[in-house]
């Protein structure tokens, strides 16, 4: 199966069964150029797995036009920034920035003009330009979350995939970053991001997939996803929901016990 | 970048000329440039040509597969305390020595133990890679290289403790300490081709070394073959390896130390890292070899005890220094 030409990425049938154990089942959905897709569900539920196995991170059956890729044209199609911040070295920030541009570079190049104008823009959209020579490994978590967020997006691909890229983070922080996806979806790249902080996710994302025990359980606007009878089955919580002036509020309450 | 490649490099440079001008022979440098030139049937060219430069030679290329591998290591393993013997070549080339000092393999020709040994490492590789699978991660390359090291380590106890020959015993213990004495011309093109072949494998994995930085699911989503790289880290680095121990013995803390050291004068790239480690450890050998020469030039003071003298409170400081930035 190809992907149709108007979608940046689809999946169908996807499954993954890991030790016997089957952790992600029939997952199906195609993301568009343009939207910015919130992945939501309770810790465990498969959010993880799923967007390792469409990266083809993982062993998996059905189709995803990710993983059908051969390496080299997944990493120049699909950004992704996994849930393990990790950077082993004490190298300068700009370059932990520059490793993004990766995929676009041949053999032995040297980084050009344009490599470095991504990079550029990168660490001045995630607010590090100040940072940006100092080594990465001595700052605070959130700064380097955002660090690996400037990093996938220097990698300028069409999709970008991010697991819970904006946890650690303050709110200005959250919010920007909220924004700066959004922002990329306006400009017609796609976006696959997993959140645990609902209100933001209602607020900026165009579209939410929610997940629950390696299914999913509900896609669609964020309004029509987030019914008060799924918060209390996926995630036992009640929560106030409103459309205001501002924008979609949202905001969880309490726990169903 | 090259504000520390060169003067590395020029510091691999003086060591070796030193290396070829410092002697028992007491010659003088005119008369050893000479000899090492004009060729010819006199004893300075003799000893030049068939002592001290092979001499020079197998430090510097030791040195540098034992710098450049160390690095390589480190990187994949996002570990500092990562080095070359982590993969059990150099314990199983060491083990393929003792056997062929064991069974007199070793006296009936001058290739018997080099060749046995270099059969010990390549018999190692081909374990290692069975034992840590096509699609491992490091952690069952690291689990695999501590089972083959413990083997090869519990092989050679064998081999000594059943040893009936005392002799054959003490020489066992002095090869296993590394030294590059009475080594010959012979010894440098049995080890050059394969320490071509294993630096040049090294050399191209720069790139992916430096994705690793983010872990192994961040450089494959950046296009890095992980799996082609972990094969080429353990091939290019048997190579350089197998071969060293086999020609010198086992010459410890070198991978460990240089790549240490010289990491924050590269920025912590892993990719920078490689030759600048590469030319450290020449560095690092060629001093030592020197010092081994000069401190008891009559005691046959082992290369491998130097730098593991030298490496040990070195690596001590290091741990220290690094305790006082996170505490």
């Amino acid at each position: 199966m190809t992907a149709l030409p108007d979608s940046a990425l689809s999946v169908s049938q996807l499954s993954v069964t890991l030790q016997g154990k089957t952790v992600l089942r029939d997952v199906a959905f195609d993301i568009a150029p343009g939207e910015f897709v919130g992945l939501v569900g309770a810790n465990g539920a498969g959010k993880t797995t799923l967007m390792r196995a469409l990266l083809g991170l993982l062993p998996h059956e059905g189709e995803s036009s990710l993983a059908a890729l051969p390496q080299a044209a997944r990493a120049a199609q699909a950004a992704w920034m996994p849930q393990m911040r990790e950077i082993a070295w004490p190298i300068e920030v700009r370059s932990v920035v520059m490793l993004g541009r990766t995929p676009h570079l041949g053999g032995l190049q040297k980084p050009s003009a344009e490599d470095r104008r991504h990079v550029e823009a990168a660490l001045e959209r995630m607010e590090l330009t100040e940072m940006r020579h100092r080594p990465a490994t001595q700052l605070s978590g959130g700064e380097q979350a955002r660090v690996l967020i400037a990093r996938a997006l220097a990698q300028d691909t069409p999709l970008l995939l991010a697991d819970e890229p904006i946890a650690g983070l303050d709110p200005a922080h959250q919010i920007a970053t909220m924004q700066t996806f959004a922002g990329l979806a306006r400009q017609g790249k796609s976006l696959l991001v997993s959140l645990h902080d609902l209100g933001l996710a209602a607020r900026h994302c165009t579209r939410l997939i929610l997940m629950s025990e390696g299914t999913v359980v509900a896609d669609g606007a964020p309004e029509d996803v987030l019914t008060p009878e799924r918060l209390a089955q996926v995630f036992s919580i009640t929560a106030f929901c409103q459309r205001t002036g501002e924008g979609l509020v949202y905001q969880p309450l309490d726990v169903i016990r | 970048m090259s504000r520390v490649l060169a003067p590395l490099a020029l510091l691999a440079l003086l060591l070796f000329a030193g290396s070829l001008l410092i002697g028992p022979a007491g010659l003088g440098l005119a008369e050893s440039l000479r000899g090492l030139m004009q060729g010819g049937d006199s004893p300075v060219t003799l000893v030049m040509r068939e002592i001290r430069l092979p001499r020079a030679l197998l430090a510097v290329m030791i040195g540098a597969s034992l710098g450049l591998a160390g690095a390589a290591m480190q990187g994949y393993l996002r570990n500092p305390l990562a080095e070359p013997g982590l993969i059990g070549v150099s314990g199983s080339a060491a083990l393929g020595a003792v056997i062929a000092i064991q069974t007199g393999l070793s006296a009936s020709f001058a290739l018997g133990l080099p060749l046995a040994a270099l059969a010990g490492a390549l018999l190692a590789v081909l374990l290692v890679m069975a034992l840590a699978g096509p699609r491992g991660t490091s952690l069952t390359l690291i689990l695999a290289g501590i089972a083959v090291s413990a083997l090869a380590a519990a092989l050679t106890s064998l081999v000594l403790n059943l040893s009936p020959n005392p002799f054959a015993a003490s020489e066992i213990v002095f090869w296993m300490m590394g030294s590059l004495e009475d080594r010959s011309m012979t010894h440098v093109w049995l080890a050059l081709p394969f320490m071509i072949v294993g630096m040049a494998l090294l050399a191209t994995l720069g790139r992916g070394l430096d994705a690793l930085t983010l872990g192994e699911d961040a450089a494959q989503a950046m296009g890095i073959h992980v799996s082609r790289l972990r094969l080429l880290l353990v091939l290019g680095t048997s190579c350089v390896v197998g071969a060293g121990t086999a020609v010198a013995g086992a010459i410890g803390f070198v991978g460990l130390v240089v790549p240490h050291i010289l990491r924050p004068l590269v920025g912590a790239h892993p990719s920078r890292l490689l030759w600048a480690s590469a030319l450290g450890g020449a560095v690092m050998v060629l001093a030592a070899d020197i010092a081994a020469r000069v401190i008891l030039p009559d005691r046959d003071l082992k290369l491998g005890v130097l730098t593991a003298l030298v490496g040990a409170p070195l690596f001590l400081h290091l741990i220290l220094k690094l305790r006082k930035e996170r505490f």
